[in-house]
């Protein structure tokens, strides 16, 4: 008997994974391809950087500063003779470590409040009136604020960046809820007795994950955005640390003698951002095949 | 309609008691005394106690809630602690420049997104599409201040088209003022512009789709009395709505790039305030920006009705 469905298995082929699916969806697309492999790229750049780094980010060499791009310094040098790609390198550790936790940050309280306001109703009206009051700053005005009300340390640029894109999420997820919670399957679960907690985790939660997930990378590529914003005026990551944002603040004043020094970190925001954005857009037509015709 | 306007401005009220009590919130965590850091370091203990009485600091913060909410409502915003003038002045003598930059910056990326946005739907797929919705894709991934940066060194410094930064004074007539403002203007206009692409292209295909257009076509009109009479008139609700979200994106835009570009209008004062903790000013600054824009939302809902006629409330 064993045998037999041992048999069986061997032949029949597992069921792909929902994930497995979508990989296979998304790499078929070959811009989505190339820009999973540009972030790939960047994140182990960042997470090697004491190992590829050609020198340390600190190491400064006044002698050889705003040295033009060589074979000694693949990018060059900046005023205090510090080698820019390996800045580079430590930047995107700081600015792709701070906009994770954003996402991570947003995405759960969000999910928690859109959860609430759609389903359960009683809240609704509070909740989305205190989101329309929070997203009607401009993100990066409601930024600098919290920076100047919470302090200068990187967990701040996260409080503050995640305070900022919560009602976002919020605004996601109880759309989705809403929808959801007319459908039979809920209508189901709540009539087999289910407690609201549990028809939310349950129920509702894993229909959210494909438009969170979407949600998640447009709110990384943001975070990526609005961060260096923070730091290029001062009231971001502290300047010791290089972030891409206060690499070009930093550059500014020797754009003339020294055009790399802008164009390196910008060029890594650029390419970031830009592949974050074509893997969201990717996301959401894998996962949504109403909209795959507009594309 | 009446009754429309007068929930929506309702609602409006409600947002913007919620937002100044998120200013509120927001002014009362930051860390350091404000008595003390108006009077500077020689200051004894007692006249610092004696202006926080004055300042109504002292005062447990329910009542100092209440005493923000009446002047809030009363349009008070009190006085600066750096610049020796009313918040409100301080305002008013910037809110023209940025006011002049964010109307140039929004010309600027309406003139750029909806003709592009229009042509990449009708052309669909050509290599006009493609350039222009990897162009748009581009410019929304690049910080404004990074743009404004290059631009200086381009077209100001190397080609010597432009200012490089700073501002004409109004007296020098109206075409050396503005001068000064075309940089900043195409540096918060083009990442703004990326949005108002995406979406004109999106509800252009939506409506190309649509059966009455066929039928205009199979009359015979020409393409582009179809294209923009029968299309694009019907696409231009969800236009409206795009050009009302990316008000808030201008306005941050806005306030990177002044300081970029050493203008003096509200984005630098905000900045300076928040990195000097003049927390006068960052709360008015706060107010008066959120509740432009919840305004500027405000009128935009209201025009669907004058563009659709459809839209019924």
């Amino acid at each position: 008997m064993s045998e037999a469905i041992a048999a069986v298995s061997a032949i029949e082929p597992r069921a792909a994974s929902p994930g497995w699916l979508l990989l296979q969806r998304l790499v078929r697309r070959r811009l989505v391809l190339l820009s999973i492999i540009v972030l790939l790229v960047v994140a182990f750049c960042a997470i090697a950087a004491p190992w590829l780094a050609p020198y340390s980010p600190m190491r400064m060499d006044v002698v050889h500063r705003l040295g033009a791009p060589s074979s000694a310094h693949w990018l060059g040098t900046d005023d205090f003779g510090r080698d820019v790609l390996s800045r580079c390198m430590y930047g995107a550790r700081l600015s792709l470590a701070v906009a994770a936790m954003v996402v991570v940050v947003s995405i759960s309280c969000g999910t928690v409040l859109g959860l609430i306001s759609g389903y359960v109703r009683r809240l609704d009206g509070l909740l989305m009136r205190v989101t329309d009051a929070l997203m009607a700053f401009p993100d990066i005005l409601l930024a600098i604020a919290l920076m100047a009300a919470l302090g200068a340390s990187m967990y701040d640029v996260v409080i503050a960046l995640g305070t900022v894109y919560t009602p976002r999420v919020a605004r996601v997820a109880r759309g989705a809820t809403l929808v959801l919670r007319e459908l039979q399957f809920v209508e189901a679960a709540e009539a087999l007795g289910a407690s609201d907690r549990r028809v939310m985790a349950r129920h509702l939660l894993p229909n959210l994950i494909s438009p969170l997930l979407v949600q998640g990378t447009f709110i990384f590529a943001f975070s990526i955005l609005t961060e260096a914003g923070l730091s290029f005026l001062g009231a971001g990551v502290p300047p010791t640390n290089p972030t891409w944002g206060n690499m070009i603040a930093g550059a500014q004043q020797y754009m003339d003698q020294a055009p790399w020094l802008i164009f390196a970190p910008g060029l890594c925001i650029a390419f970031t951002v830009l592949s974050l954005q074509m893997l969201g857009d990717g996301l959401r037509d894998a996962l949504d095949p109403r909209l795959r015709r507009l594309t | 309609m009446t009754q429309y306007v007068l929930r929506r401005f309702g609602g409006m009220i409600a947002v913007m008691f919620i937002v100044a009590t998120i200013v509120f919130l927001i002014a009362h965590v930051i860390p350091g005394d404000p008595a003390a850091v108006m009077l500077g370091s020689n200051a004894t203990a007692d006249d610092v106690d004696a202006l926080r009485h004055r300042l109504g600091l002292d005062a447990p913060l329910p009542l100092q809630y209440l005493d923000f909410m009446r002047s809030v409502v009363q349009l008070k915003l009190g006085e600066s602690i750096f610049l020796n003038r009313t918040v409100t002045q301080a305002l008013a003598e910037r809110a023209m420049l940025t006011t002049q930059l964010t109307v140039m910056a929004a010309g600027i990326a309406i003139f750029l997104g909806v003709p592009i946005g229009v042509i990449s739907a009708v052309k669909r797929g050509s290599a006009v599409d493609q350039v222009a919705t990897a162009a748009s894709m581009t410019a929304a991934s690049l910080p404004s201040f990074w743009i404004g940066l290059t631009l200086i060194e381009y077209l100001a410094v190397h080609w010597r088209l432009l200012p490089v930064a700073g501002y004409g004074p109004p007296e020098a007539g109206l075409f050396d003022h503005l001068r000064y403002l075309v940089l900043p203007a195409i540096a918060v206009g083009i990442p703004n512009s990326a949005l108002i692409i995406r979406f004109t292209r999106t509800s252009m295909l939506d409506v190309l789709h649509e059966d009455y257009v066929r039928t205009a076509r199979a009359k015979g009109l020409a393409p582009g009395t179809v294209i923009i009479k029968h299309a694009f008139r019907n696409a231009r609700t969800s236009v409206l709505t795009v050009i009302g979200l990316t008000v808030a994106g201008l306005m941050g835009g806005a306030i990177v790039t002044e300081t970029v570009f050493a203008l003096p209008g509200v984005g630098n004062l905000v900045v300076s305030a928040v990195l000097r903790r003049d927390y006068p000013v960052i709360q008015g600054a706060l107010l008066v920006i959120s509740g432009l824009y919840v305004l500027i939302n405000l009128g935009v809902d209201l025009l669907y009705a004058v563009l659709d006629p459809r839209v019924r409330y």
